[in-house]
């Protein structure tokens, strides 16, 4: 029998960042996802290593809707970081707006993602070169198209409910998701696009 | 020594126990069972469904051991032994090995970081059922002769779309990406639940090895399984929708494959050796009666062995041309980690040097380790080197060299670490005189099945060959290494029957049978739903040796009549915050269900993964959304319309 | 029968072969020893009498860790540099040398071999068996059509994959005259047991002889019967797979049969090279190779002795 105690009922029930569970599945998360592109690069690279020229037989990617959705993307990077904010200070009517403006752009950028596809160039079937870059360019979307759906189902409960200030901390785990997607796009970007274009 | 906490809980009211069990407890009936998310249900699910495919693959290879111990035998076909040597392989890599091992920790890392629960258990829960419709489905397949019969490496262009007619290497792709799901779920409860979640009081360093082991071990599974998902889903393309990857004609290279298999498949042998690793540390100490000797060294063995792991990869492709230079580098990588694991045997050594060892069976097989796992090692060092590699490559030299590194490192530790916590999970103790017996036959099984096959790597046999002439002189050493198997047969029988047996008729185990350190034994056997009442803290690294342990403070103040879960800081575990944990769902077996109709689909058309993501986006949403009639928060209550009005009765 | 020893790395018969059986000589050594100390001290722990610990009985054990430790590395570096230095050793030779040129090539289930000739028409074209002479070192050319084979001839050398897409060569040379034996050791499918190749190792005037005899075209038949049979091959679809210098048949997905009867096996090595087995093997070869790509054709008894008589001729 011992009375040593450590009472720990005054200790809050949820915590943001680095303190939170969701922070470090999030975490988690980005690095699994972030090893997969780091992977899909090395491909991209490895493939090219072998072609005598490359884009082998076909134009390269056309520049304007890639540069197009690339700077939508960086300008996302705002009301994301906003929503942030807002649901750090727990205010629910800012978070509720900027995350909106957030869905919104995103959407933006899967529309301008179709011209994209549309004027790479190449198919997935015509050859590796073709293969890899269908492949970079499908998985980049596949997780907009997931963190959209995510975004709007977390926009949905914020005016639904019910919520409580954990909620606040998964809106901002979600900002930082989309954080990773607008950075992981930079080097595809400029694999995609820039690469073939090198001499 | 005693814990400070018998049944009844001490610091706790009897009222406030009841109510914490039930809390706790699992729901009854199907849906119950369907929504389980208690750890220690999920982690004995993983290791009952891991020993079951254990046994299916030991029947394969008792098939196998058949076929070849006699020359131009006809027991197995070509088309079937192909298949039964591929599905062998890829049992015994995916769905017994890793999962086996992710088990164990799943079972027993909460326990012994002093938790209530693992973290995210809906996700956990996912995660066995994918693994679990993973086997089912390879199994089916198989039943069906459309079983994989490419090899468990399934190389293309073997495996590709021009040379692997039908779909038997879709079964294997797919296969590979539902347990890399299932895996890399379960790798991120271990990693957040042991950076998070431990004791107060249980830094860093004062860490059980195992739970390093365990810990490690989800690092390299996060970071190398991407690898094999990225290998199997451009194969499925390749296969299914004309992409070019590996098709050498339109600019693939059938060497990609091998390189992003093997830097996946390096880091998994060590994936799968590691927590066997963690158990020798553990056996070894509690069979000792001393700690380990050389914490820090063996924490930074198995740190550096998941980080060398990652650079070696290309060890496995010596025979295929690359440059002389480049693959020098692999040899170089390949002997410096034996470096750390050399280390690590030393220590263990090092601890029975100096310690009281008592020969109870789960210290049999920590010895057994050494005599398999260290010639396995050293069969690994011969192969590091280029030249030789190129004579013992895909022979059956290769064949004794990694069932030696994966049963001596991982199966031996695994059969005594079941003995060990058989009587915690339990609560009662397996036979000791039947335990030795059946360890002295399996260990004498084991070599003489797979030592001979050094030998016939060396004169000549190849692997994957279903038969081999009579004029090669091989016969005899395959019959022996075939009456091998019969014995390890034997002895396996008579473990699962020493288990069956102690179900019903064991003596009933205390708290802490072999007088170990760490705190699972510091609960019941086995343990009550919630884990501990109160929850532990600790001062040291093994808590219930030390001499102030009847003075270890404990943890009060956490609700009862929710699953509230104590949230901690890295560092030094110091507490950080409350956490309410999810009661039971049957969301994540819905969308299991929902992620294997997408999976299974996808090899027949693409179109699957587009029908497939709605109901499993639908079933993620069941899974998240929150629940009505939970307590509302103060936010709640403040925010006023958004949140209370659901509450209903 | 053949010797017991003759496709066995432990049988060296060239110096590549000879260079890597003394590496592993050497790292048996280095190995039993190491597997000795190590098992023996673990017995000494082990059944030791019970010590009490001590704070100098610790320094002392972390003194012993280390300096084994610091041993293993030393041992292993030690291991390396005798990696690199035989692996120089058995690759590409230096200096200016002048080797007989060879390319192999894989299928799924056979060997295809062809000698390099600075006369292409009368190139050296066999299947499943390599003739070298004595003491000239051989440069093997590799690829591969289907999937990646390896050829293995472990008297001789270490494997080296064949790779669709991708060349590449294996040099070696064989010392030791006498017949060896080598097999496909990379899983190509339904057939990979039964891919095996004959190597000849002969003297340089043996060697001469029969590169001689191989360069001819086939002898025209004489008899009534081997005329048959002549058409029924070279005109039949035989010829669609299969080559006859010298005749119509010209098929490239099949094995040369010019000199058939030089073989000492068929089917890769699955059968001997005599009449009953050749029999067997065109009039079924499903049941003795299941899943070769060779079809059962439906000759008559009559049309099958003639084919026989006809393959006979083939020297």
């Amino acid at each position: 029998m011992n009375d040593l105690r450590i009472d720990v009922s005054h200790l809050p029930t949820y915590a943001f960042g680095h303190r939170s569970l969701m922070w470090w599945g999030v975490a988690a998360l980005m690095a699994i996802e972030g090893t997969i592109f780091a992977l899909l690069i090395t491909m991209y690279l490895y493939l090219k290593s072998r072609a005598l020229e490359w884009p082998p037989g076909f134009f390269a990617p056309m520049l304007l809707w890639g540069t197009v959705n690339t700077a939508v993307l960086i300008l996302s990077a705002v009301p994301n970081h906003l929503a942030k904010r807002a649901a750090e200070r727990q205010d629910l009517r800012g978070l509720r707006w900027w995350l909106g403006v957030s869905i919104g752009v995103a959407l933006v950028f899967c529309g301008v993602r179709v011209l994209e596809f549309r004027t790479l160039n190449v198919w997935w079937d015509s050859n590796a070169y073709g293969s890899i870059v269908w492949t970079l360019l499908g998985f980049h979307t596949t997780h907009l198209i997931t963190d959209v759906i995510d975004s709007l189902a977390l926009e949905t409960l914020l005016f639904t409910g019910p919520m409580d200030e954990s909620h606040f901390v998964d809106a901002a785990e979600n900002a930082i998701y989309w954080d990773f997607v607008v950075i992981a796009w930079v080097p595809l970007y400029a694999l995609i696009y820039l690469a073939p274009r090198l001499a | 020594m005693t814990p400070p906490y018998d049944q009844s809980g001490d610091g706790l009211s009897n009222a406030e126990i009841e109510q914490l069990t039930d809390t706790w407890r699992e729901p009854p009936g199907l849906v119950g069972w369907l929504s389980a998310v208690d750890h220690k249900t999920i982690g004995l699910r993983f290791i009952v469904t891991a020993f079951t495919f254990f046994v299916l693959a030991g029947l394969l290879a008792a098939a196998m051991r058949v076929q070849l111990a006699r020359p131009d035998n006809d027991v197995l076909g070509p088309d079937l032994y192909n298949q039964v040597f591929t599905i062998h392989g890829t049992t015994m890599m995916f769905l017994f090995a890793v999962p086996v091992v992710l088990g164990i920790g799943i079972y027993f890392v909460p326990l012994m970081v002093g938790a209530r629960a693992i973290a995210f258990p809906r996700l956990l829960a996912f995660s066995y059922w994918m693994y679990l419709a993973s086997g089912l489905f390879l199994y089916t397949m198989f039943g069906l002769n459309v079983g994989p019969d490419r090899g468990w490496f399934s190389y293309v262009p073997l495996a590709g779309p021009e040379y692997g007619v039908g779909k038997r290497a879709d079964v294997w792709a797919q296969l590979v990406t539902f347990t890399e799901t299932s895996g890399l779920g379960v790798a991120v409860c271990l990693v957040v639940t042991i950076f998070k979640l431990r004791a107060p009081g249980m830094s860093l360093n004062r860490m059980p090895l195992f739970v390093w082991a365990e810990l490690v071990t989800a690092f390299m599974v996060i970071f190398s399984m991407p690898s094999v998902f990225l290998a199997s889903g451009t194969l499925i393309m390749d296969r299914l929708v004309g992409t070019h990857f590996y098709n050498h004609a339109e600019g693939g290279d059938p060497l990609l494959w091998q390189h992003l298999f093997w830097f996946f498949a390096h880091p998994e042998v060590y994936i799968i050796f590691l927590p066997g690793n963690g158990l020798v540390s553990t056996i070894v100490s509690t069979f000792s009666g001393r700690p380990a000797f050389g914490y820090t060294a063996l924490v930074l063995s198995l740190v550096s062995t998941g980080f060398i792991g990652f650079g070696v990869w290309v060890h496995h492709m010596f025979t295929t041309g690359l440059p002389q230079f480049g693959v020098s580098f692999f040899t170089a990588a390949s002997l410096m980690i034996v470096v750390p694991t050399g280390l690590q045997v030393f220590c263990w050594v090092a601890t029975l040097w100096s310690g009281h060892v008592r020969f109870a069976t789960p210290m049999l097989y920590a010895l057994g380790f050494f005599q398999v796992f260290v010639l396995g090692g050293l069969t690994g060092v011969m192969l590091a080197s280029v030249p030789l590699d190129a004579q013992l490559h895909d022979t059956f030299f290769v064949v004794a060299h990694f069932h030696y590194v994966l049963i001596g490192g991982s199966l031996f530790p695994l059969l005594g670490g079941l003995v060990y916590w058989f009587p915690k999970v339990t609560g009662r103790m397996l036979d000791e005189r039947l335990g030795r017996v059946v360890f002295w036959l399996f260990v004498v099984g084991f070599n003489v099945t797979f030592f001979p096959q050094h030998l016939l790597g060396l004169m000549g046999m190849p692997r994957r060959v279903y038969t081999y002439p009579a004029e090669m002189r091989w016969g005899t050493l395959n019959l022996l290494s075939s009456l091998g198997a019969a014995i390890m047969f034997v002895a396996l029988s008579l473990y699962l029957w020493n288990i069956v047996r102690a179900l019903r008729h064991g003596t009933p185990a205390p708290g802490n049978p072999w007088q170990a350190s760490t705190l699972e034994w510091a609960t019941t056997s086995p343990p009550p739903p919630y884990n501990f009442a109160p929850l532990p803290t600790v001062s040291n690294r093994e808590p219930l040796w030390s001499a102030s342990w009847p003075d270890q403070p404990i943890i009060t103040g956490l609700a009862t009549d929710r699953r509230e879960v104590l949230v901690t800081r890295l560092m030094d575990a110091d507490p950080d915050h409350r956490r309410e944990f999810p009661a039971p769902s049957p969301w994540p077996f819905i969308t299991a269900v929902a992620a294997t109709g997408l999976y299974v689909g996808s090899i027949f058309t693409p179109w699957a993964v587009l029908w497939g993501a709605i109901p499993t986006t639908l079933g993620v949403l069941g899974w998240v959304w929150p629940r009505h009639g939970q307590r509302p928060s103060d936010l709640a209550r403040a925010l006023g319309g958004a949140g209370t009005e659901q509450r209903r009765s | 029968m053949m010797p017991v020893d003759y496709q066995s790395a432990l049988h060296p018969a060239g110096p590549q072969a000879a260079s890597i059986a003394q590496l592993w000589w050497f790292m048996l050594a280095v190995c039993v020893v190491v597997y000795g100390l190590v098992m023996a001290t673990l017995v000494a722990a082990v059944f030791r009498a019970h010590a009490v610990r001590q704070a100098q009985a610790e320094r002392s054990l972390t003194r012993t860790v280390t300096t084994a430790t610091a041993l293993t590395t030393v041992a292993l570096f030690g291991i390396l540099v005798a990696s690199v230095r035989t692996g120089r050793a058995v690759g590409p030779p230096d200096g200016p040398v002048d080797p007989l040129g060879v390319e192999v090539t894989g299928y799924q289930w056979w060997w295809d071999v062809e000698y390099q000739s600075p006369s292409p028409p009368n190139t050296v074209r066999t299947a499943n068996e390599l003739h070298v002479p004595v003491g000239r070192p051989v440069r093997i050319l590799l690829a591969a059509t289907d999937v990646i084979h390896s050829l293995w001839i472990p008297n001789l050398h270490g494997k080296m994959d064949l790779i669709p897409g991708r060349r590449t060569e294996l040099w070696l040379q064989a010392d030791t005259p006498g017949v060896y034996r080598g097999q496909c050791a990379e899983f190509c499918g339904l057939q990979h047991a039964h891919m095996a190749l004959t190597v000849v190792v002969e003297s340089p005037a043996a060697f001469e002889q029969w590169y001689a005899a191989q360069k001819q075209p086939a002898r025209p038949s004489s008899t009534t019967q081997t005329q048959h049979g002549e058409q029924l091959v070279t005109r039949g679809p035989c010829a669609l797979c299969h080559s006859v210098r010298g005749t119509d048949a010209g098929g490239r997905p099949g094995p040369d049969l010019t000199h058939l009867q030089s073989r000492r096996t068929l089917a890769a090595g699955t059968l001997p090279n005599a009449r009953q087995p050749l029999e067997i093997w065109i009039t079924d070869p499903q049941h003795v190779k299941p899943g070769v790509k060779m079809p059962p054709v439906g000759l008559s008894t009559e049309e099958r002795a003639a084919v026989v008589a006809y393959l006979e001729t083939l020297r």
